[in-house]
């Protein structure tokens, strides 16, 4: 009877066990469910954030252009035949563009049609003939196909991203503009090509003719001050706060301090550059020499940070090993601890200037979100950053400027992975373990 | 390793800290409202291409903050031109006043509308300033009294309007959009309610020009494009837009007709629109010679080729002045004439 009960007892403890166990089996695999779903979820949300970035952008990579036969009239271009460089600079290159679409289109126009023909290209191609008779003024008096590049209105019906309907109402173009892109098309003199202007042109209200290059230039202004300020201070810092400084209550002080700033929204920064930088030590406004220097405030603390946390990675052995040796303090940090403390530095310096290189709203403040045109040739020079120009053609009205927006975003995610690529790079190269 | 670096950013810094001083500006600056931004940035950019002087920058900073960084002082750090979507107050002439700046020429450049408008998938809308007024405003006249604003439909306004909610996407206050929506809206619509007209001048004013919080004015602040990005995903719900921003995206919004004239280039121009409202830029007159270009600039902008009826800031949308205003405002902004309140 007894050994009964024992039996039973023992199955029954058997079971709760295995009950048991099979609960706690089942809440495992049900967080790790959750964590999986998690992952999905979020790479599912990137994936749209990338795929809608890269739908609407690509195109951006392409412009419309238009293969015409143009004349270079000496009548036009050169009256007088002295080939004077001011007169051929200020030749009347668009009348020779919008006839020989005209030639090519509608022989007998009238000025009506002649608007709506030459708003069919944009006026960079009159600029390309200006190049042309520049760079050689033998082609004055010959022919030449070129191709133009079109209008933003025609670049958009030809891409497909505004309608193409005849006769319906709201359309870019008007019917009979439809009707020129329809047999453009038949014989093949309009082609979709590598959009050059895209990457080496500045801001412009013409989507056509906008480009990041200005934006471009100016982030890497920007962040060569940042770097230049921001490094020396940061591991300067990091630095003196873990090896050299006294553990007291000022030393806490700042040290919960620069914990503070690194969560502090960057407007505050913006604020402070506007108040100090501009208005005190009157930097130029819009310049990236303001904006390297509000952005290396922002940098400095992830910079701190990461510095410290480097120096403090190192072993205390080799700092030991080394004042067995004989070394002073200095020669410890510099001969030993910093070189092994740098790739970790580096890191988080690569990773604080990724986020300055996406900062817009403190540069509000200090004036580069502006419209500038102008390439900048220093720091000093007025100009705006990629995020920026990614901003300002977010708000402009014209429908070009969707995919040109979604093409700079492109550009910016690009310099943003292969800044963060460099900084694993780094850490996976010159990583120590100890 | 740390002190050569120190040594390297001390100098680095110093030489940041007296660089900005020793340039002198040689580019004009402009800042101000946005919704002339396209406009003076088309200008800025046909000027600079000329090739004579550098490209001005110009800033989108809305009309108050334009003003307030235009009237800040006179020199390089302080911007030449100011765009403005409002008239400048009396209250901004004297803040300049006082910060030293006194000569200022006003420029009228032309018109903008104010249009609602929808998607084109939504229902047609035939609306009267009285109407917007009674969607938008936080209290309304019902039955003689001023109570919070009932109508959730605009159905409950006039049967002749859509059965849908109200939802009504709007500039926020820095945009000079809003103020020329009270302005134009707000204000007349208010005049005409009889129980309002006794009622003393700051409360009038606090009952008129206040919108709605409870969700059918949504303000906008950033910029049009996400007003217009909101009615093209929600066709019922109308947006408070500039007339350029309809023009440029004519095949996925339609306006609203409003006391019954559609807007177009020609109703505003003439002035059959209701709700259009003049477009300025002031040029501050101390920097005229100061800094190269300014009064080329001025030039630029008020030539036909850019201004004129057929000039290329019609195809941005500007609704461009009579021929003999445009004339009259061309001579009195290149002789620089002084601004009269």
């Amino acid at each position: 009877m007894t050994e009964m009960t024992e039996i039973t007892s023992a199955v029954r403890t058997a079971e709760t066990v295995a009950a048991r166990l099979n609960r706690r089996y089942a809440a495992e695999r049900r967080f790790r469910l959750l964590g999986l779903a998690s992952i999905v979820l979020s790479a599912g949300f990137l994936v749209l954030l990338l795929g809608t970035v890269i739908a609407k952008g690509w195109t951006g990579f392409l412009q419309t252009q238009i293969a015409v036969e143009v004349a270079f009239d000496p009548q036009v271009i050169d009256p007088d035949g002295n080939r004077a460089p001011e007169v051929l600079d200020t030749a009347d290159y668009p009348a020779l563009v919008r006839n020989a679409l005209a030639a090519r289109l509608a022989p007998d126009a009238d000025r009506g049609t002649r608007r709506d023909l030459s708003a069919m290209v944009s006026t960079m191609g009159a600029e390309q003939m200006r190049r042309m008779v520049a760079a050689n003024p033998s082609v004055i008096g010959g022919r030449a196909t070129l191709w133009l590049p079109a209008s933003d209105k025609l670049d958009m019906v030809y891409k497909g991203q505004a309608p193409r309907e005849v006769g319906a109402d709201g359309n870019a173009l008007s019917d009979r503009q439809l009707g020129w892109l329809a047999e453009l098309e038949k014989t093949g003199q309009i082609r979709k090509a590598f959009n050059v202007q895209f990457f080496t042109g500045g801001d412009s209200r013409a989507p056509e003719q906008a480009g990041i290059w200005g934006a471009v230039v100016g982030s890497f202004f920007s962040l060569a001050v940042t770097l230049l300020i921001s490094f020396p201070l940061g591991v300067a810092t990091a630095v003196y706060l873990e090896e050299f400084a006294p553990k007291n209550r000022w030393t806490d002080l700042i040290e919960v301090n620069i914990n503070n700033l690194a969560a502090v929204p960057s407007v505050v920064f913006g604020l402070l550059g506007l108040a100090v930088f501009l208005n005190v030590f009157h930097l130029p406004r819009s310049s990236p020499v303001a904006g390297g220097l509000v952005l290396a405030l922002i940098c400095l603390p992830t910079i701190i940070i990461a510095g410290r946390a480097a120096l403090k990675a190192v072993p205390p052995s080799i700092r030991q090993a080394a004042a067995g040796l004989g070394a002073s303090p200095l020669q410890i940090v510099a001969h030993h601890v910093l070189p092994l403390a740098m790739p970790g530095m580096l890191t988080g310096t690569i990773l604080g200037m990724a986020r300055a290189l996406g900062e817009t709203a403190p540069l509000l403040m200090i004036g580069m979100v502006a419209f500038i045109v102008d390439i900048p040739k220093s720091p000093l020079d007025p100009s705006a950053v990629l995020p920026v120009q990614i901003y300002l053609w977010a708000g402009s009205s014209e429908r070009a400027f969707v995919e040109k927006t979604s093409a700079a975003i492109m550009v910016l995610l690009l310099f943003l992975v292969a800044m963060n690529m460099a900084a694993i790079m780094l850490r996976k190269k010159f990583e120590r373990r100890w | 390793m740390s002190t050569k670096t120190l040594a390297v950013a001390a100098v680095a810094l110093a030489a940041v800290a007296t660089a900005g001083q020793a340039l002198a500006r040689d580019q004009i600056r402009i800042v101000g409202s946005s919704t002339v931004y396209p406009f003076s940035t088309a200008v800025a950019e046909a000027f600079g291409k000329a090739g004579k002087f550098k490209t001005p920058v110009v800033e989108s900073t809305g009309t108050g903050g334009g003003m307030r960084l235009f009237c800040s002082g006179v020199g390089e750090t302080f911007p030449d031109i100011t765009n403005a979507s409002r008239r400048i107050e009396p209250s901004e002439v004297e803040f300049c006043t006082k910060n030293g700046v006194t000569g200022i020429t006003e420029v009228v450049i032309g018109y903008d509308g104010i249009v609602f408008m929808n998607s084109k998938a939504g229902p047609d809308f035939a609306l009267t300033r009285e109407q917007m007024y009674k969607a938008t405003a936080k209290d309304v006249v019902v039955g003689g009294k001023l109570v919070p604003n009932p109508y959730k439909n605009w159905s409950d306004i006039d049967p002749s309007l859509p059965k849908e909610p109200i939802l009504v996407y709007g500039p926020a206050p820095n945009h000079g959009t809003r103020d020329a929506y009270v302005e134009l809206v707000l204000d007349p619509a208010c005049a005409k309610q009889p129980e309002l007209k006794d009622m003393e001048k700051a409360a009038k004013k606090k009952a008129c020009q206040t919108v709605r919080e409870d969700g059918a004015w949504v303000e906008v602040s950033e910029n049009y494009t996400v007003i217009q990005q909101k009615i093209t995903s929600n066709p019922a719900a109308l947006g408070v837009i500039t007339f350029s921003y309809l023009d440029q995206n004519r095949d996925k919004v339609k306006a609203a007709p409003v006391d019954g004239v559609i807007a177009t280039f020609d109703a505003i121009a003439s002035n059959k629109y209701p709700v259009s409202r003049p477009l300025f830029f002031y040029i501050k007159k101390q920097h005229v010679g100061m800094v190269p270009g300014v009064k080329e600039y001025v030039t630029e902008f008020t030539s036909d080729k850019a201004w004129g009826k057929e000039g290329y800031l019609a195809d941005k949308g500007l609704i461009a002045s009579p021929d003999a205003t445009r004339k009259e405002q061309a001579a009195n902004a290149r002789n620089l004439g002084e601004l009269k309140m």
